[in-house]
């Protein structure tokens, strides 16, 4: 007993008696000293620190990569070919080098899924945050969501293999490969994106307004039109723009239903490639290495993802608006 | 005002009750059209492909003729490729958003991190396909293999991960921080003993919900140039002598579900399309169940906490 200290004072003199090297406490002995522990707490934030800006760095990675190759690409390519050429041939002996097919395809494909996937999502969103109960909700919304959870693939089958042989019964003009059923089946695909992110929007909306509205004789369409939607437009139209990147970069359902030959389309029976489906056709093959047909599928990609960043920037630079205005 | 009488109003009322009901008949319509159609589609596909599904349809590799073609190295290249993304994803995912939500300070480095996960998530899943192609292949020289695979998917549900990781973090009442604090606890001791235990349930499910995108995934294993036709399985991960494991399977060439599905789905001979609607179902009962086991973990770790 002699020797030790009492508690208290052996506390206050533990790290000067540690940094002395005389390492005889005795309950002490599991603390580590202030600087360890420093080093440690500093050095694990500096991991969680380099794991948060893994994100960062897969963005980086992926523009590095796809402009490096573009560039590749555009040394032998013009810009201007690129964009006004109106044939996509890389494969072929008389190769050409046009974006426009391919974007057509996208755009057809993308407007029949949004024809679908607006009013069907819209009209769902309304009902589910206006006029549901709470059980019928609790109910619906996960199996909406689930619409969203199953692999693209299966929808594509069927697109290919459901929905277009019925729709062959109504237009018999329609080809075996088409954008119409493609474009059909990717509009269900999208409600929920819709459905879900416009419920919130008008979720948010206080409830004063929509009492305000009752007040006054409104039913409960006229409030959730005249006032509910309109209150959370802003959100609402993120998710219109959410939806529409979601289609321009959906990928199997075309590539599986719509066909894969690029050539300009003006109407959804015909048969068509958009830009993921020209991708996905050209993987499939095996492509040496720093080819230009293996370049392509870089400027393509390019050309995808700047499309789809313009439009995610302004469906979240919207969304984050419509939360501040109450 | 006189011209208003009790006659007129009571037919107005009347006539936008109507209307009112007419849309809610035609908002759950509009549900239950989509709700619907969907399931018919799948027991469409679950009646064309279940005569095909029997354990041998497991145990069998592709081949030419449709009755004798299997999903055994579909499978088995999906679950190994599930591990890797698991492994990769969810400690460097669930970094990630500790380091957000309790290190972060406001400042434009977190602001541009929080961008940049967003926008992500947006991002179309081919294009991490490029990514991987670019990178992993032919930069880092990983071959067109499962490693090459399970990361790609990694990156793919980051973006999920991270945000369900913050939310589960977000739910956890500050005062639990401040008692940790208060006797004496170190952040990351406060993190690593208080915070993550509690949160565990939420990130799990919020790690199933992303293995179960992850497993659907098609287009991206397609660009890094998955072969559509194995007859043969990776290595075993276990050895018989001495260290008893391999990580030779990292480097092996595979196929997964999707891919397999794709590849029965694009032949013109119907008798593949069967075996195309029997991968499906197998494909959509893998999913439904990650789901359904997300939700079951989301329902039981819920019950038991009352903050």
């Amino acid at each position: 007993m002699g020797g030790q200290c009492p508690p208290t004072l052996s506390l206050l003199s533990l790290r000067p008696l540690r940094l002395c090297g005389l390492l005889y406490m005795t309950e002490q002995k599991t603390l580590p000293s202030k600087l360890v522990r420093n080093i440690r707490e500093k050095s694990i934030e500096l991991i969680l620190f380099l794991a948060a800006f893994s994100s960062v760095a897969t963005t980086v990675a992926i523009l590095f990569i796809l402009i490096k190759e573009s560039l590749a690409f555009f040394t032998q390519i013009s810009l201007w070919d690129f964009l006004t050429d109106t044939q996509w041939t890389p494969l072929f002996g008389d190769a050409h080098y046009g974006i426009l097919p391919l974007l057509t395809g996208t755009l057809m494909t993308s407007m029949v899924a949004l024809t679908v996937a607006i009013p069907m999502g819209t009209i769902a969103a309304i009902y589910l945050s206006e006029f549901a109960s709470n059980t019928l909700r609790e109910i619906v919304k996960p199996c909406l969501e689930l619409l969203a959870a199953i692999p693209t693939v299966v929808y594509g089958y069927f697109a290919l293999l459901f929905v277009s042989p019925l729709l062959q019964k109504v237009f018999p003009e329609l080809s075996y490969f088409n954008m119409l059923s493609a474009g059909l089946v990717m509009g269900i695909m999208i409600i929920p994106f819709i459905s879900s992110i416009s419920e919130d929007a008008m979720r948010s909306v206080p409830l004063g307004l929509r009492e305000g509205s009752y007040a006054m004789g409104a039913t409960r369409l006229q409030t959730a039109l005249k006032v509910v939607f309109p209150a959370g437009i802003s959100g609402i139209s993120a998710a219109y723009i959410l939806a529409t990147s979601r289609a321009v970069g959906e990928t199997m359902i075309v590539a599986v239903a719509a066909g894969l030959q690029p050539k300009i389309v003006w109407h959804p029976f015909q048969q068509g490639a958009t830009i993921t489906a020209y991708i996905v056709q050209v993987s499939l093959g095996d492509l040496p290495h720093g080819t230009i047909e293996y370049q392509t599928i870089f400027a393509a990609g390019l050309t995808l993802v700047l499309m789809t960043l313009v439009l995610n920037i302004i469906g979240h630079f919207l969304a984050k608006h419509y939360r501040e205005i109450y | 005002m006189s011209s208003l009488n009790l006659e007129e109003i009571r037919r107005n009322i009347n006539r936008r009750q109507q209307i009112n009901k007419i849309f809610a008949i035609l908002g759950l319509l509009v549900i239950f059209v989509a709700i619907l159609t969907l399931l018919g589609l799948i027991l469409e596909m679950v009646i064309d492909g279940h005569s095909r599904i029997s354990p041998d349809f497991f145990t069998s590799f592709p081949s030419r003729k449709p009755e004798k073609a299997g999903i055994l190295a579909a499978w088995v290249g999906t679950s190994l490729v599930m591990v890797v993304t698991a492994v990769a994803a969810v400690p460097l995912g669930v970094a990630a958003a500790i380091y957000l939500e309790e290190y972060a300070r406001k400042n434009l480095l977190a602001d541009l991190i929080e961008i940049n996960v967003t926008n992500l998530a947006g991002v179309p899943s081919i294009v991490y396909g490029l990514l991987a192609l670019g990178l992993f292949v032919y930069q880092f020289n990983l071959g067109e293999s499962i490693l090459t695979a399970g990361l790609t998917l990694a990156l793919l549900i980051l973006p999920v991960v991270i945000v369900t990781t913050r939310e589960a973090l977000r739910a956890i009442p500050n005062n639990l921080r401040e008692a940790a604090y208060a006797l004496g606890a170190s952040k990351w001791q406060m993190i690593w003993d208080h915070i993550l235990p509690y949160s565990f349930g939420s990130i799990l499910t919020g790690a199933i919900v992303g293995l179960s995108r992850a497993i659907g995934e098609t287009a991206p294993i397609i660009t890094i140039g998955a072969l559509t036709f194995i007859a043969f399985l990776p290595d075993s991960p276990l050895r018989e002598e001495f260290p008893y494991i391999s990580f030779a399977w990292l480097q092996a060439p595979f196929t997964v579900m999707p891919i397999q599905m794709f590849n029965w789905v694009s032949r013109p001979n119907a008798e593949f399309h069967i075996n195309a609607a029997a991968a499906g179902t197998v494909l959509i009962g893998m999913t439904l169940m990650m789901n359904g086991i997300a939700i079951y973990l989301r329902y039981l770790f819920r019950k038991d906490i009352k903050w």
